[in-house]
């Protein structure tokens, strides 16, 4: 089969953007010490960071499915004045530096701050510096891209199916959980994934909201940089874990997501 | 036992405003154009569509209505709807489809299986209960859809376009096997088309409506004898002229008189079958009252019949054989003569 040339003003670019991603893990590979990484990965200061991690951006997630969905739900099927102001509201921490996120949820929820010190004086909750400034941090910044995409998969679902549904007896709850739900599958199982995978290399945010205390706040981005000034070979075993969990979910994505689209 | 609607609504262009009656035991076809409201009128009925005034009632029972501000939602109105292109909820198996009414009323999911198992029988597909939609043919999904919306056991049973999404090769015998099932139905059953040929299969009554309105209503026979708008004598393929009749004759706008025997006094329409008109290259003589020139705007080829469209004074159709056309030797923009006799025309009070 005879094939079209791909002109060469294109090629060059795009092979230098190319090797532009590839090059950073190639080094990132071939420079780590490998011969120490069973010691680096046993470490007790990995494991917990390693756990926190995996605990943090799982809840993250999961909170991001039990608050996101339903906003998702208003914004594509509730019309209401302000409603784009608010959503813009709500998409803000994507752009936003994570630090000045985490600065933000300090002034909000620190034990001085705005809605903080009420919840220290009355019920004595504390949330920066806790593994639940953590969780907070990470949902604060990750649960947008969920948001997002349920969203889109909301308005691009066909909604006659959902008159369907009604039409044979269902009600609004048994619609939403029979027809809607499955219906946009694709979408919220991808912006679930890419919450997570946002929640687990969360750092900025983190470290600003609730500080690098090990086994308490300090999760594996954090850990990788500290260890960076200590142990330098420890901390490249670290990064090479969280490129293999990366790689492995988007993996995962191309089989559900990427690969179906 | 009945199901009383009079519904006005505005949407977009449309400008609906209908009200019909229809009892137990006859199927009426709802009829009409693209964007005659068809549609509309069955999702309001269905609840899913806000009307800005009227009333819908089934056996005696009020659904919605706008004087009082009841209103029962979709859900619980005792209806079932089959959807234009069926509406197969894809994620689930063709069994989980037609149990999927009865789950959502309340019936156990055992007793509900064994009902759509039972129903997927009844519309011979018993062997596709584990199957996906997306594996049937489209005549399938067809019976799936009817399964499901009959298998919760509605008052009201309400089809949209049931065959439109078909390919003519299997139009005929999903037809067939619907009317057998409409027929066994015990409710109240309204079917929306546009095609004639399947208004006039499925039903006992016709409504058509065109840009909102009824126009007419009546059995098959009545509404193909004696057509009552444009619309109707075009899917029958006669010529319909609407006048004022004069003892004699019927005086049409813009003065011209066409010759009709029975024609009384009053508004009339008059209807010529394109049979009835002779073609002539010139003016011809003879006993025919009805003579006019035109040119031929048209000519189309249908079987063993030519329909040849004349614009003239009146813009008639006649059908003549291709063996007479070709005699005729007539292009499309040739002018002709058209004839025909006055006790061809048929009178009715419009």
């Amino acid at each position: 089969m005879r094939r079209e040339r791909v002109p060469i003003v294109v090629v060059v670019p795009a092979a230098i953007g190319a090797a532009f991603f590839i090059l950073p893990l190639v080094g990132l590979v071939v420079r780590s010490p490998w011969r120490d990484a069973v010691t680096a990965l046993t470490a007790p200061e990995t494991i917990e960071a390693l756990k926190l991690s995996l605990v943090a951006s799982l809840s993250a997630t999961g909170i991001g499915l039990i608050l996101g969905v339903p906003l998702a739900w208003v914004y594509a099927r509730v019309e209401f004045p302000g409603r784009d102001l608010l959503r813009a509201l709500t998409t803000l921490p994507m752009v936003l530096p994570p630090v000045v996120g985490g600065i933000a949820l300090l002034l909000a929820f620190g034990r001085r701050g705005l809605f903080g010190s009420w919840l220290d004086t009355t019920f004595g909750i504390t949330l920066p510096f806790t593994t639940a400034g953590v969780v907070m941090a990470e949902t604060f910044v990750a649960m947008p891209f969920l948001i997002l995409t349920v969203e889109a998969g909301l308005r691009s679902m066909d909604r006659r199916y959902e008159e369907a549904a009604r039409a044979l007896g269902a009600s609004r709850w048994r619609v939403f959980t029979r027809v809607t739900l499955p219906l946009i599958g694709p979408s919220l199982f991808a912006g679930a994934v890419l919450c997570w995978a946002r929640a687990l290399g969360e750092f900025g945010a983190t470290i600003t909201f609730a500080g690098n205390f090990p086994g308490v706040t300090q999760t594996m981005p954090l850990a990788v940089y500290l260890l960076l000034e200590t142990n330098q070979e420890a901390s490249f075993i670290l990064s090479l874990v969280l490129l293999l969990i990366s790689l492995l979910f988007l993996v995962v994505l191309r089989h559900r997501w990427l690969g179906s689209a | 036992m009945s199901l009383e609607a009079s519904i006005r609504l505005a949407l977009g262009p449309l400008d609906l405003d209908m009200e019909l009656t229809i009892d137990e035991g006859e199927v009426v076809a709802l009829l009409g154009p693209n964007g005659a409201g068809k549609t509309t009128l069955l999702r309001a009925m269905a609840g899913l569509v806000p009307f800005n005034s009227g009333h819908v009632r089934l056996d005696g029972k009020v659904l919605e209505d706008t004087a009082t501000g009841q209103y029962v939602p979709t859900e619980r109105r005792p209806i079932g709807f089959v959807f234009q292109d069926y509406l197969l909820f894809p994620h689930l198996s063709v069994l989980d489809n037609v149990a999927f009414g009865l789950r959502s009323r309340g019936t156990s999911r055992g007793a509900a299986a064994q009902k759509a198992v039972e129903w997927l029988g009844r519309v011979g597909l018993e062997d596709y209960a584990r199957a996906k939609p997306a594996e049937l043919s489209g005549g399938q999904r067809q019976r799936v859809a009817l399964a499901r919306a009959l298998a919760p056991d509605p008052r009201l049973l309400l089809l949209d376009e049931p065959l439109a999404a078909l390919d003519v090769s299997t139009r005929a015998e999903v037809r067939r096997d619907l009317k057998r099932h409409l027929a066994s139905f015990q409710g109240i059953r309204l079917v929306v088309t546009h095609d004639p040929l399947e208004a006039v299969a499925l039903a006992d009554r016709l409504i058509v409506m065109e840009n909102g309105r009824l126009v007419q209503t009546g059995t098959p026979a009545e509404v193909t004898e004696h057509p009552r708008s444009q619309y109707v004598a075009d899917l029958v393929g006669v010529n319909l002229i609407r006048g004022e009749a004069d003892h004699g004759t019927v005086r049409i706008p813009g003065g011209t008189a066409v010759a009709a025997a029975g024609a009384e006094s009053g508004e009339v329409f008059a209807m010529i079958h394109p049979r009835a008109i002779a073609i002539y290259r010139r003016r011809p003589e003879g006993s025919p009252r009805n003579v006019w020139s035109g040119r031929a705007s048209n000519i189309e080829l249908l079987g063993n019949r030519v329909r040849v469209r004349i614009d003239g004074e009146v813009p008639l159709v006649a059908e003549v054989t291709p063996a007479a056309l070709k005699e005729l030797d007539l292009v499309e923009g040739g002018e002709v003569w058209v004839s025909f006799k006055a006790t061809d025309v048929g009178v009715y009070p419009a």
